[in-house]
């Protein structure tokens, strides 16, 4: 009797020991690209992004070192009731790990609340929102490329400072266009300029002249395109056609991705100011990354600081997972080493991931080329300065994210 | 006030997009029977021809000739579907038409979307020929009230002419006639020796060359892009709603008012602009359900 108890023990002790031997060297990992795959945001996020996971998971080593890396990739349709379907599917059924990418604020705040539920990992690299990071912050997300902040205290100052102290804005009606227009309006105010008037449009607008009529009669000095993609595009291509630049009105194209140049074509888009994080032309390693991403795209394109975020943040997950030493398919225990690590990758540089899930790294201030100026079919950016990381972002003392009062 | 002129100018302008394009489904409509969900993609194809002419570093073809080329090319394009697949839906419930040409709109933006992805391609308003102080269409005239793009005020002018064009050709010529008596009674038709089929073919292509012809049109203004007819489609099919399914001058007139409706909410209340057409649709068919000027089947 008394050896058959031991017996069972010892064998409860064994499946124990031998369970927690299995979790702690657990290496499969599944990684859910949720983009726009076939809207207006499909070019600079979509399916280059899942491209930029496969990559990741290529260049992480991990699969040396006996890990299993699964990627599917799912279209939310900037849609945020898709965009939340998908995930809870993709947690539920298909036992993903983490998210990445998520373009379109309004599905990337939705998202935001099912992986914290579902205590997943989030690495978003489309979305635009500052409240991602701020009111909006959870312990599973990580804010990767950029943000509305730093759009608006990097191309937004510049302007102000500049002269440009009034203000028209064009504004995506949706949550991403509602929190530029928000962050820039602050800082105008903040630097004596102030807003004189607004439009919001609805997102995926094909004629803008009445809202640029409006802008022009305005007679701000600057109209404010807060919006993005296809929206930002038509804004600037139909503005040049009703005379809005020449007329002595500046432009500022908030948030612009190397796509959106492309179709604007260099003609229209010359001169422009605007800022990115991330630019394939920028040093060796992002050339050197970029030759062998636009190698692998159909249409040859090189990737966009959205696709670029993408990588990065994962080359940074996988790390935090190879710290670990297996996958604890916990959420925030995952969150938290990738905050204790500071970020160092060959796209973005050095640079660390805030209390508040805010990545921090520099931002760079672009000037559109000229025609003339321009050496290749993507050589489009000038850069004009560099904002160190911790003047682009959100200081910690004005986040108003909840984890920061603990 | 100077304002809204400027704004009932520019719902114009928009209009005649919408003009021409619920004139094209219009004319499908009222002499195939068809409900044409591909036009949209058609529209695309257009603008997308006059790319490949302007790019193509053989034929560089610029915007002129573009706008005879590109809609006698998707013309074809279109005359081949009804030829090998929507004849085969003659006297079947219109469902089925509209599944299909639904199906072949999916597709055909697919494929241009694999291959250009969705921001679009850059095309120039055409700088030649120039006369005086002009450049082609480049440029602008002060109006005191705004400033008028020359490109705008050419895409009114030149699609109000194509319009009130289409429906002489179709309301006061002998051609017309005939379709006109083919749609009522196919058999009788044939019985005086005309080729009804071929007939039939024809005004598809037609009515498919009328969506490719605004496609070029709109190329200089909008971005060339796969999904470009894609939101268009569904305003358009609510003008052809409103103006009576069919009604050829009641689509023109619709198209055209629409425009303007829609050009003063953008002014008003421009949360409202996309839903506007619809609140008006729906208002339209309470009050009249054949549409403002169809008449009772």
């Amino acid at each position: 009797m008394k050896n058959s108890i031991s017996a069972l023990l010892l064998g409860t002790a064994l499946t124990l020991a031998s369970a927690g031997f299995a979790f702690a060297q657990d290496k499969t990992v599944k990684i859910g690209a949720l983009s726009d795959q076939s809207g207006l945001y499909a070019d600079l996020g979509g399916p280059g992004s899942t491209l930029a996971a496969q990559m990741a998971a290529e260049d992480s080593g991990l699969a040396a070192k006996g890990w299993k890396i699964d990627i599917i990739s799912g279209d939310h349709q900037n849609k945020p009731d898709i965009g939340t379907a998908i995930a809870r599917q993709w947690f539920d059924v298909d036992k993903v790990d983490v998210i990445v990418d998520v373009p379109n604020s309004g599905v990337a705040l939705a998202v935001n609340n099912v992986v914290k539920e579902k205590n997943g990992v989030y690495i978003n690299s489309g979305a635009a929102t500052s409240d991602l990071s701020n009111a909006q912050c959870s312990p599973n997300t990580v804010h990767w490329t950029y943000d509305t902040y730093m759009l608006a205290h990097t191309t937004g100052q510049a302007l102000v400072k500049a002269g440009g102290d009034s203000w028209f804005f064009l504004t995506a009606d949706y949550a991403f266009g509602a929190a530029l227009e928000r962050d820039t309006a602050a800082v105008i105010n903040a630097n004596g300029g102030k807003v004189v008037g607004g439009v919001k449009h609805p997102l995926n607008t094909s004629d803008f002249s009445s809202f640029l009529l409006q802008a022009q009669s305005s007679k701000a000095k600057i109209i404010g395109l807060a919006n993005a993609g296809g929206d930002t595009t038509n804004s600037i291509k139909q503005a040049a056609e009703f005379g809005i630049v020449k007329g002595g009105q500046k432009l500022a194209a908030l948030l612009l991705f190397l796509t959106d140049i492309k179709a604007i074509g260099l003609e229209t888009a010359q001169g422009l100011n605007f800022t990115e994080t991330f630019y394939w032309d920028l040093n060796d390693q992002t050339r050197a990354f970029s030759k062998k991403f636009a190698a692998r795209m159909k249409n040859g394109a090189p990737p966009t600081m959205v696709q670029a975020g993408v990588y990065s943040g994962l080359i940074h997950y996988f790390k935090a997972l190879d710290a670990l030493g297996g996958n604890p398919h916990d959420g925030v225990k995952v969150v938290e080493k990738m905050k204790s690590i500071p970020t160092d990758d060959p796209l973005f540089g050095k640079g660390e991931i805030q209390p508040n899930g805010r990545t921090i790294h520099s931002a760079y201030l672009f000037e559109v080329k000229k025609p003339s100026e321009s050496k290749g079919p993507w050589d489009f950016y000038k850069l004009v300065g560099t904002v160190p990381g911790d003047q682009a972002f959100t200081p910690l003392s004005e986040s108003k994210c909840a984890l920061l009062k603990k | 006030m100077q304002a809204l002129y400027a704004q009932l100018l520019v719902g114009l302008i928009n209009g005649s997009f919408y003009a021409l394009l619920s004139l094209g489904l219009a004319v499908i409509f009222g002499m195939l029977n068809i409900i044409n969900f591909a036009h949209g993609a058609v529209y695309m194809m257009g603008a997308f021809v006059a790319y490949f002419l302007l790019n193509n570093t053989y034929l560089s073809i610029g915007y002129w000739p573009a706008l005879i080329i590109a809609p006698i090319v998707v013309g074809i394009f279109g005359m081949i579907l009804e030829r090998t697949m929507l004849q085969w839906l003659a006297g079947l419930d219109h469902l089925y038409g509209l599944l299909l040409t639904f199906g072949l709109a999916l597709i055909i933006q697919g494929v241009f979307q694999n291959y250009f992805g969705s921001s679009g391609l850059p095309y120039a308003i055409p700088d030649y020929p120039a006369i005086g102080g002009f450049h082609g269409l480049q440029g602008g005239i002060n109006l005191g009230f705004m400033f008028l793009p020359i490109y705008r005020g050419w895409v009114v002018i030149f699609s109000l002419v194509v319009c009130i064009g289409t429906w002489y050709l179709i309301e006061r010529t002998r051609l017309g006639a005939y379709l006109r008596a083919a749609t009522e009674n196919p058999t009788l038709v044939r019985a005086f020796g005309i080729n009804v089929p071929r007939m039939i073919t024809l005004t598809y292509g037609l009515g498919v060359g009328l969506a490719a012809l605004a496609g070029v049109l709109s190329a200089p203004i909008n971005q060339v892009r796969p999904l470009m007819g894609e939101n268009l489609i569904i305003v358009v099919f609510a003008v052809v709603v409103i103006g009576g399914m069919g009604s050829i001058m009641g689509s023109i007139v619709t198209g055209f008012t629409l425009g303007v409706i829609e050009g003063l909410t953008k002014y008003f209340y421009p949360e409202a602009s996309n839903t506007v057409v619809f609140v008006f649709m729906v208002l339209v068919l309470l009050v009249k359900p054949t549409g403002l000027t169809g008449r009772a089947a």
